[in-house]
């Protein structure tokens, strides 16, 4: 792998660690396994796109993307808690009717953003090498997150979160309404997860609606990544592991997509295939290890 | 204090498993008083429970608690009056919170919750001082995760958690069963003091009929969804575990196949 690759892999890494900090927030914290993130990532990115190139300032196109995300997120909550449908399935229905919502935003498939202004600029602008300048954005976007969230999960409001997710008929018993945490926690997710999207967007110049496909399974993939190699024990700790498990994951495929067996090479069509195979080595080996040790 | 009037509560309506779990159930319990409930499996004891804590709505009938109707209010919005001790220890704590955690959460029952840190510096002395009360050493632990602990470490803990903030019912779902027989009467003398120091509202559900004697100024014994027993004060004093079976008797006119029933 060359030093490209690699700068490009962690480049990736900590922008889609935006998006996995947002996975663990449901899969983990709130135990809520969340599909709306393949529809709320291109969201993200259409809403960025589509405000920067009608003029709007970059940074509050983030903000916009962020508030869109929170909105999906809501709707998959509320179809779960309020109307009872199960949360997968509310999220796949989300997840599908954001399709035809994506594309009515960009008014077509897809949005490019060429010559126009983006959060890049602003890095470029004071000096730093173009091909650091994604590093440094992402690197301190990601960070930003995680502060957030550890923040939050520390205050009044966070601690009913993390119950909610642990226990949620004591943190009914002592006055917490589920709902309501539900609804902000997924909401949340998915608003970091647009956020992510809006950046990807403008670091790759274009919002395409087909960006989302697999999002939910890179995103389980680095979950799992960051919890086998950095741990979990702490609420910091295990959000950390989740960005630099999705700095792992992208490293990982960058040297897959390097590799050549004889006349065989994998195409990056194949990326969803390895993930999806990745994951199921993860899940299962918990359950293998259990009852090989039973007998 | 609670009020109930003409709870009838049905499972499955309509469908050949219909339930007539409380059956037109009339109760007043008053400031202070301590109600231990008794009752074969399936007479409604813990649905009384569920009904008064709002886990589930009554078909019929009105609740009131402290002079407020209650009875169209979800769980968590009678989580202000109402504090609960389940069966299972695990379900009244969080396992991978930490016991300081836990009682931060337990602090703020039915406050509203902002982003004012979870866990207060100014409560930690408060926590611990109120851990040292269990004799358990968990005020030297205050860090530690939860799940660490043992059943009835977590029951004890979460004995201290419903009642750290005053709650005007305490609700005791078989609180004790889940335990060894030693832990079991530790947990049910930390119950009757802490009940007796607060004058604690309070509703206990027991399946040992010694208990139901022992603890409390009223008892009430359940059938069928109905209240066929109801003594207090004196008369309570002077029952004995044969006339509790008698009475059970004399107003069931039926035999029990098996005392066990009964007596758990």
């Amino acid at each position: 792998m060359t030093l490209y690759a690699a700068l490009g892999a962690v480049e990736q890494g900590l922008v889609y660690g935006i998006m996995v900090i947002g996975v663990y927030l449901t899969f983990r914290i709130l135990d809520f396994p969340d599909l709306t993130v393949d529809g709320s990532l291109p969201l993200g990115a259409a809403i960025s796109a589509v405000a920067i190139t009608n003029g709007v300032n970059p940074y509050l196109s983030l903000v916009l993307a962020l508030a869109g995300g929170v909105m999906a997120g809501m709707v998959t909550a509320v179809l779960n808690t309020k109307f009872r449908i199960l949360h997968l399935l509310a999220s796949i229905l989300t997840m599908i009717a954001l399709y035809s919502i994506n594309i009515r935003i960009m008014s077509g498939p897809n949005v490019a953003l060429l010559g126009v202004e983006t959060v890049f600029d602003s890095v470029t602008g004071v000096g730093v090498p173009s091909q650091y300048a994604g590093i440094l954005v992402f690197g301190g976007f990601a960070l930003l997150v995680v502060g957030f969230i550890v923040w939050f999960l520390g205050t009044e409001l966070g601690q009913a979160v993390l119950a909610t997710g642990d226990n949620p008929k004591m943190i009914t018993s002592l006055g917490v309404n589920t709902h309501t945490i539900i609804i902000l926690g997924v909401g949340m997710s998915n608003g970091l997860v647009a956020l992510s999207g809006a950046l990807v967007a403008q670091n790759q110049g274009a919002a395409d609606v087909g960006m989302g496909i697999g999002t939910i399974v890179a995103g389980l993939a680095s979950v799992i990544i960051g919890e086998t190699v950095f741990g979990d024990k702490t609420i910091a700790r295990a959000f950390i592991a989740a960005l630099l498990g999705s700095v792992l994951y992208r490293l990982a495929i960058a040297l897959a997509l390097g590799m050549e067996f004889g006349s065989f090479k994998f195409n990056p069509s194949d990326l969803n295939l390895i993930t999806a195979v990745l994951v199921i080595c993860a899940l299962i080996t918990p359950n293998i290890k259990k009852r090989l040790i039973k007998r | 204090m609670i009020s109930l009037k003409n709870i009838k509560k049905y499972f499955h309506k309509g469908s050949v498993n219909e339930v007539f779990a409380l059956n037109d159930i009339n109760l007043e319990i008053g400031e202070g008083e301590f109600v231990t409930v008794i009752g074969s499996n399936g007479a409604g004891k813990s649905t009384l429970l569920n009904c008064i804590a709002g886990s589930f709505l009554p078909d019929s009938g009105s609740i009131t608690i402290n002079n407020c109707d209650v009875t169209a209010w979800p769980e968590y919005k009678r989580a202000k009056f109402i504090s609960r001790v389940f069966q299972d220890p695990l379900l009244g704590t969080c396992p991978s919170a930490t016991i300081q955690q836990n009682m931060a959460l337990a602090i703020r029952r039915g406050m509203s919750r902002g982003l004012a840190p979870g866990v207060k510096t100014k409560d930690k002395p408060f926590f611990r001082e109120q851990l040292k009360h269990l004799g358990l050493g968990l005020e030297d632990r205050v860090m530690d995760i939860v799940g660490l602990l043992s059943g009835g470490q977590r029951q004890a803990l979460t004995m201290l958690m419903a009642t750290m903030v005053r709650p005007e019912v305490l609700l005791l779902d078989e609180h004790i069963a889940a335990l060894d027989p030693k832990t079991a009467n530790q947990i049910l003398s930390l119950t009757r003091d802490i009940v007796a120091e607060q004058n604690l509202t309070t509703l206990m559900i027991t399946h040992n009929m010694k208990h139901a004697i022992a603890f409390g100024s009223r008892l009430i014994m359940l059938h069928q969804g109905r209240i066929i027993l109801d003594v207090r004060g004196e008369e309570k004093m002077q029952l004995t575990v044969k006339d509790l079976l008698a009475q059970f008797y004399r107003s069931q006119g039926e035999e029990l196949a098996n005392d066990s029933l009964l007596l758990g």
